[in-house]
């Protein structure tokens, strides 16, 4: 499923995609569907009901053998050796210098075997990153984009759906499980990306489509990335590229509590003791107006830049996340944001924005 | 509005914007395939009463979830009235792009200019022709 640098990759569900009318977009390498029917009622469809994603555009890596897990307590920056078996884990991959190369996820499938799935746009240079530091190490990595599509099914109504196909239980939280979905065997994880309850599907590629067309007849709704971006900012997730890049480390970043500095990972040195000047706090709009990426932020310690802006549409006003003096990053700190010459007040908010357990009052049908 | 439409009685400017001329006055506002490409819109940025506008020039910004798009101006003149409707419901310009979503009136400096616009005809042939 690799892509020549000139052509646009497709998943194997892009017939799908076609199929349910998405408008499909250029993103990291690949022609995905940014939106279905659009991205309010896709958004509000996975916060009331159950959409999915397609995500196979995400990559995996494999890492196995007797030191497997010594290689990956070395490159990623929580600690490995605390995910239990069919367990799952959060966590940043570091250069020397602390700056962030991506943020995975990490599933143990076996004892001594372990898939990490990559963002997209980063996943030629995660898996170089992981040959390179595997020399010495008694294990082997290996490339397992092509092994797998990637289904993130999500929502209040989601397992529900997913149950009703599967032939065996599903994993909680942040678990995983190889279950037969529609017939199709999977491996089911209990993550997700929009802060509703949910699993995602690791599907053999040629029988993805058989699974897509089972939950779509349960009454899952397609979704697309605009939707996924903006459940994500609701809660306060990071987006690699926006949020996390080489040039902010993990502690201004928020994410200190992954970073386990006594496994000793590559980029533990630079983060002990440091104390950055800037943090990424979520904020909201007090009027009219909605953050874009690269906007200023006009601070009483100083200007700051928003990483990712949009309207939330269950708030119904701008939202976003920004890097601020670390003075002006408590929550209730009035703050504006400079978008295209306008100044619009701002509230600097605890995370996350949106509570998808307080339920959707503010969500409202647009039409 | 699900299917496109052009209605016969609008000028069009080559950037997906319309102007209905009434006398001295136009109304403006964007086509039904602008505001298809732009998704739904959740926030328009209205310029000033009194403010003035130059044909080609971007006056406005409609802005969808994911995209911010200028409007363009098909024709010069003063704003004399904006749509208030849009402040509480954006929505409106994609559900009735040439009625209740429509965006400003505009009193006409240069009547000359609507010599430069397009016919629906002519519009939807530059439609078939760039999309």
């Amino acid at each position: 499923m690799a892509s020549a640098p000139d052509t646009l990759g497709r998943t194997p569900l892009f017939d799908r995609h076609e199929r349910a009318g998405a408008r499909l977009v250029p993103f990291a390498g690949w022609e995905m569907p940014v939106q279905y029917e659009g991205i309010r009622q896709e958004h509000v469809a996975v916060r009331t009901d159950a959409g999915m994603f397609d995500v196979s555009h995400m990559g995996q890596i494999e890492t196995a053998g007797p030191e497997a897990e010594a290689l990956l307590q070395r490159l990623l920056s929580n600690d490995v050796t605390r995910i239990a078996e069919r367990g799952a884990q959060y966590s940043m991959l570091c250069r020397e210098d602390g700056g962030v190369l991506d943020d995975l996820f990490t599933y143990r499938l076996g004892p001594d075997r372990f898939l990490t799935v990559t963002n997209a746009a980063g996943h030629e240079r995660d898996l170089a990153w992981f040959k390179q530091h595997a020399e010495g190490f008694d294990a082997e990595v290996r490339d397992a984009h092509a092994d797998w599509a990637m289904l993130a099914v999500q929502g209040p109504n989601a397992r529900a759906a997913l149950e009703r196909l599967a032939d065996g239980a599903l994993p909680p939280r942040m678990r995983t499980a190889e279950v037969a979905i529609s017939g199709v065997p999977c491996l089911v994880a209990g993550t997700g990306y929009t802060g509703e309850d949910g699993c995602e599907l690791l599907i053999p590629p040629d029988r993805a489509g058989a699974v897509w067309d089972a939950l779509l007849a349960e009454g899952v709704r397609p979704a697309g990335l605009g939707a996924r971006d903006t459940l994500r900012l609701e809660v306060c997730f990071h987006l690699y590229g926006n949020d996390l890049s080489e040039d902010r480390d993990p502690i201004e970043a928020g994410l200190g509590w992954c970073c386990k500095l006594e496994t000793g990972f590559i980029g533990a040195g630079a983060l002990a003791g440091l104390e950055p000047d800037e943090k990424l706090v979520p904020f909201a709009f007090t009027g009219p107006g909605i953050p874009r990426q690269g906007n200023v932020v006009k601070t009483e310690h100083g200007d700051g830049v928003v990483t990712s802006g949009s309207l939330s549409p269950c708030l119904e006003t701008g939202i976003g996340l920004a890097y601020v003096p670390v003075a002006a990053g408590a929550p209730g700190t009035p703050i504006e944001v400079d978008v295209r010459g306008k100044r619009r007040p701002a509230e600097v908010r605890q995370k996350p924005l949106y509570a998808p357990s307080q339920k959707p009052a503010a969500v409202k049908e647009k039409r | 509005m699900a299917e496109a439409s052009y209605p016969d009685d609008l000028k069009y400017h080559e950037e997906h914007d319309w102007a209905r001329v009434e006398g001295e006055q136009a109304t403006f506002g964007v086509t039904w395939y602008a505001q298809d490409a732009l998704g739904e819109v959740v926030f328009f940025d209205p310029p000033e009463i009194g403010a003035h506008v130059t044909k080609d020039q971007s006056y406005a910004e409609v802005e969808s979830v994911k995209a911010v798009s200028d409007v363009f101006a098909p024709l010069s003149g003063e704003v004399v009235a904006v749509n208030e409707i849009l402040a509480e419901s954006p929505e409106k310009i994609n559900e009735d792009p040439y009625g209740e979503g429509w965006l400003v009136r505009v009193k006409l400096s240069d009547p000359s200019e609507l010599d430069s616009l397009l016919d629906a005809d002519a519009y939807e042939r530059l439609l078939e022709v760039g999309a």
